[in-house]
């Protein structure tokens, strides 16, 4: 950076140096230009902040203080629904970074407000829901309920956000809060390793996101999502980027082959799976998918990706879901299913599939959430949610039998529900693609209904049917004496059912919001109406085709599963994933051990031959300077001689404290120089440094050998005297070289003429340190007080061993060292003695290697 | 530290206020001479080490009861809050103000607000020499704690 007006402050534009976002409020909400939406985040972090007090005080009840904000939410998406209307929109910029160009652009279109429907409607829900599921006095609940209400808050900012780059920041902020909602019992390893892999593979994704973000981004020359898709870009840059973005986006709804993160994900208490792992989160992905399709369908890597993986998702999870005997499980791959005849439809990228995608959208969040809700209450009456030992329940629980009777029949597409508007319109959707594929697509949509009726009765039937024989039951039978579930507990799914029921029958409300959100993607109003009744077409017949063929997947179920137990096991997602980070894991202790081989002579060589060989090649034809003399004064010439003697001393003698002490000497006569340069400053920091190095030295050398061990000359040792000499060499023609090679006049001068009327001081070069510099300085005190830590860690660390003080390294690193090579110190003790592999692991192993291993070994 | 010598003891109860003495000078004179949080900080730290030198630890902790982190996470503190004030007031991160006032005695003295700033630093330099003290200081495996001792070999 060369030097310009605007040193010393860290607003500095041409610097890029980041102002602050909320120094930005708070400046505009002095000027009483608030804005709400922006404010409507801020309350979801501040309500979040307060909740693990709240909690503390009103134990579960701390849940009704979290629904507030989601509330909030809805009230006010609600209340802007009249600017909605034809495709208008609510916009609001925050400057951010205006260096990167990150606003934070918000924006509340048609399908925005579809997306807080869900969000913060169903926030409300399962925050109350969560009351009755949290017993009195459990201490997580605090915690529990602030991560549950900051990922609210994350999603709700990643459905409103207009730029690119803060979609992918609150993008990754849902992934960080699901991650520490599915580790909720982090007491659990299966939690723990369930976290984890939702955390590495929506990480990766996201990653790979932000990648293509920035390719679309630059080519755009915006990042504000609402211009490029107004104008998209194309060619191949463009064709890459959309790639990176699908693989964030199937990564994040779990679709093939990225799908094995969310069945672990079950691990997490019931809301967090009713609220992230099926309404809300898991849709991120399908919710950019249709952002972008109408821009980019036609894209030649868009349809293939989008449209296989949705379809095969829509497959296996089916397939999967009739396999498994966990309830939960049982809508985990149902979810994923789903998930996937959504992407079908928003990536299909033809108006009519977009329709039916967002008023699937709807529908799947209502029963979806609701049936998680059930399996909550299941699970926490009767403490098994394995369908083989549930029996009766159906008996004794009436209401929720007929509320999950409900939910589970609009899940399947039964009549007059929401879940068979939201299928007719998806069959129809896709009936009207026009493509050559498209038959096939519609044939493997149909079988993917037929599977979701077959999962959806074996839901039902599994949990409050009579217990069946099924192969290998298991267990004494659970339910007819199990306690009656609060009504409270009961209600939001209850609640859930009745709203499938009536937007079934009387579908307007949602008809207006599809309608609306439809608009805000393709730009004209749908020619369609949602309704129960379209007559006798194609849609219907293939209706009865599913249903009929999934009743009959039912009612053979016994000889199903006998099919399924014999087929051959295919390669599952499950295993690709243990495969790649067991390697993942392998290569890194493979690297580690070859780059971190604990050898300080070998590091110590590895940077001064980098030194030699990458300055130095550039020094080569470079000219020396011309205007050279030996000496201002005889005295220097004197220093001169004492360190260079000192030098050569310190090289040959055989004790290591003359070897410190003659360094020293050479770092004292360096100070001399400086004070008789006028230098003072520079003086005294010399002197101080020194004075302490050595202190340090000594204190290290109590725990080393008094001499150092091989002084004769060995023909092994020559690369090592090879590197002294070149760097020496190297140091000499450099300074030669750059006395003479300054191009622009010094910064100094503008320095000297402005400390006094600017930084208040005559002496330059503290106004350097502390002001114009300033936040430099900050960055090297917070290095220091790391270093202290490190170097506290590494010695504590190396206490629990014996000390075996084997070393023959002479690094006289005299200057800054006196923090870091008292640290190489003691990491290299920790190293000597084992096979650099082994330690390379052992190093890894407390700290990241061993959540990662309960992953590895929790095979599903 | 078997044996002490009486001549250092007394040598070092002797400077070691001075020194301190004249690292708070270079802190506070060093905006305009020679000086400032760095090398006053670095002053101080030799004051330290001589007490070290001469009493060992328990000598140091007479004079400093609190652990050397405070002074890193005061430091670190102090000069963050320093940036963030004048953020707060409207301005940039780290804006420099520049006070006068009238003293008695003192006559007139002018003050920058990075003199807190230059604490900041002051306090950090000397807390990593405490901690470096504290953690190289000790002898050989002097206090071994069983609980630290068995972390991380058992994998």
């Amino acid at each position: 950076m060369p030097p310009h007006r605007h040193v010393g402050r860290l607003g500095c534009r041409r610097c890029g140096v980041p102002g602050s976002l909320v120094g930005e409020y708070i400046r505009r909400a002095s000027r009483e230009e608030e804005p709400p939406l922006f404010a409507l985040l801020l309350a979801f972090v501040a309500v979040a902040s307060i909740l693990p007090l709240a909690a503390r005080w009103m134990g579960p009840r701390a849940f009704y203080v979290a629904a507030l904000p989601p509330l909030a939410a809805c009230v006010w998406a609600l209340s802007n629904w009249g600017s909605l209307a034809g495709g208008g929109s609510v916009e609001e910029q925050v400057e951010w970074v205006p260096a990167l160009g990150l606003t934070l652009g918000l924006r509340l279109d048609g399908f925005g407000f579809l997306m807080v429907g869900l969000v913060a409607g169903i926030g409300v829900l399962v925050f109350v829901y969560a009351r009755a599921y949290f017993h009195e006095g459990d201490p997580i609940t605090g915690r529990f309920a602030a991560t549950l209400l900051a990922f609210s808050g994350a999603m709700l900012g990643l459905v409103l956000s207009d730029n690119l780059l803060a979609l992918f920041l609150f993008w990754e902020l849902t992934s960080i809060t699901s991650f520490l909602l599915i580790g909720t019992n982090d007491e659990k390893a299966a939690a723990r390793s369930g976290a984890l892999q939702a955390l590495l593979i929506t990480g990766m994704g996201g990653l790979a996101m932000l990648g293509g973000f920035i390719l679309l981004g630059e080519t755009a020359g915006t990042y504000s999502m609402s211009a490029i898709l107004a104008d998209p870009p194309s060619g191949t840059v463009v064709n890459w980027a959309l790639v990176l973005v699908l693989i964030g986006a199937l990564t994040k709804s779990a679709q093939a082959p990225f799908h094995s993160w969310l069945p672990n994900a079950m691990n997490a208490p019931t809301p967090v799976s009713a609220y992230l792992h099926s309404a809300t989160m898991v849709k991120a992905g399908v919710y950019l998918v249709a952002r972008f399709s109408p821009a980019f369908a036609d894209a030649p890597t868009w349809r293939p990706i989008v449209v296989t993986a949705g379809i095969t998702s829509m497959l296996i999870g089916g397939y999967r879901a009739l396999r498994q005997f966990d309830i939960k499980l049982v809508l985990a791959y149902g979810t994923i299913s789903q998930l996937g005849m959504m992407m079908v439809l928003f990536g299909v990228g033809t108006p009519e599939a977009t329709f039916a995608g967002c008023t699937l959208l709807v529908a799947h969040g209502i029963f979806k959430a609701a049936l998680f809700m059930i399996v909550g209450v299941v699970d926490h009456q009767t403490h098994t949610r394995d369908l083989r030992q549930l029996s009766g329940l159906g008996r004794r629980w009436p209401v929720v039998a007929a509320t999950a009777g409900v939910v589970a029949a609009s899940m399947a597409g039964l009549p007059p529900l929401l879940g068979f508007i939201s299928k007719e319109e998806a069959l129809y959707g896709l009936e009207q693609t026009g493509f050559a594929w498209g038959p096939w697509l519609l044939a493997g949509v149909v079988i993917g209904s037929a599977l979701t009726v077959a999962y959806s009765a074996r839901f039902v039937w599994g949990t409050f049917g009579p217990s069946e024989g099924h192969a290998g039951a298991a267990g004494e039978v659970v339910g007819p004496d199990a306690p009656h579930p609060g009504r409270l507990f009961v209600a939001p799914a209850a609640l859930l059912a009745v709203l499938t029921v009536v937007f079934g029958l009387v579908p307007a409300p949602v008809d207006a919001t599809v309608a609306h959100a439809y608009e805000s993607l393709w730009g004209v109003g749908p020619e369609r109406n949602l309704a129960l009744w379209h007559g006798v077409k194609l849609a219907l017949w293939l209706s009865v085709v599913a249903i009929g063929a999934g009743v009959a997947l039912f009612a053979t179920r016994i000889r199903v599963e006998r099919l399924q137990g014999r087929m051959p096991s295919l390669p599952s997602a499950q295993g690709g994933y243990d495969h790649s980070l067991r390697g993942t894991l392998r290569g890194a202790d493979a690297l580690t051990g070859v780059v971190q081989n604990g050898s300080l002579p070998v590091y110590l060589g590895v940077i001064l031959a980098t030194v030699v060989v990458l300055p130095g090649a550039a020094l080569i034809g470079s000219p020396i300077s011309t205007e050279l003399w030996l000496a201002d004064s005889p005295l220097q010439l004197l220093i001169g001689l004492i360190m260079v003697v000192a030098a050569i001393a310190a090289a040959r003698v055989g004790r290591r404290i003359s070897a410190v002490v003659l360094v020293g000497a050479v770092g004292y006569g360096m100070a001399a120089m400086f004070e008789i340069q006028g230098a003072p400053d520079l003086a005294i920091t010399q002197v101080l440094i020194e004075t302490l190095g050595i202190v340090f030295f000594v204190l290290v050398f109590r725990h080393l050998p008094d001499r150092f061990e091989q002084r004769e000359l060995r023909f092994s040792q020559f690369p090592r005297v090879a590197i002294a000499v070149l760097s020496a060499v190297f140091m000499f023609v450099f300074t030669l070289v750059i006395v003479g090679s300054r191009t622009e006049a010094p910064i100094s001068s503008e320095f000297l003429e402005r400390a006094v009327p600017e930084g208040g001081g005559n002496n330059v070069v503290n106004v350097i340190l502390v002001d114009f510099r300033g936040f430099d300085t900050m960055g090297e005190i917070a290095v220091l007080a790391v270093a202290a830590l490190g170097v506290a860690a590494v010695v504590r660390g190396n206490r629990r061993g014996p000390h075996d003080g084997e070393h023959d390294d002479d690094d006289d690193d005299h200057d800054s060292g006196d923090d870091g090579s008292g640290a190489a110190h003691e990491s290299s003790q920790v190293m000597t003695g084992t096979d650099a592999g082994d330690s390379a692991e052992e190093t890894a192993g407390p700290a990241v290697g061993q959540p990662v291993r309960d992953a590895a070994g929790d095979d599903r | 530290m078997t044996r002490r010598s009486v001549i250092l003891d007394i040598c070092v109860r002797a400077e070691f206020h001075t020194l301190i003495g004249v690292s708070l000078y270079l802190l506070f004179a060093g905006h305009n001479q020679p000086g400032g949080g760095f090398a006053g900080g670095l002053v101080a730290s030799c004051a330290f080490c001589l007490l070290f030198v001469a009493g060992g630890e328990p000598e140091v902790h007479r004079v400093i009861k609190v652990p050397p982190t405070v002074f890193l996470g005061g430091g670190l503190l102090l000069a963050v809050l320093t940036g963030t004030v004048p953020l707060l007031l409207g301005d940039e991160f780290l804006e420099s103000a520049i006070f006068s006032a009238d003293l008695p005695l003192l006559g007139q003295v002018k003050a920058t607000s990075v003199l807190f700033f230059d604490i900041g630093v002051y306090l950090v330099v000397l807390g990593v020499l405490l901690m470096l003290l504290e953690q190289l200081g000790t002898a050989d495996g002097v206090d071994h704690d069983p609980v630290e001792g068995q972390r991380g070999r058992t994998t």
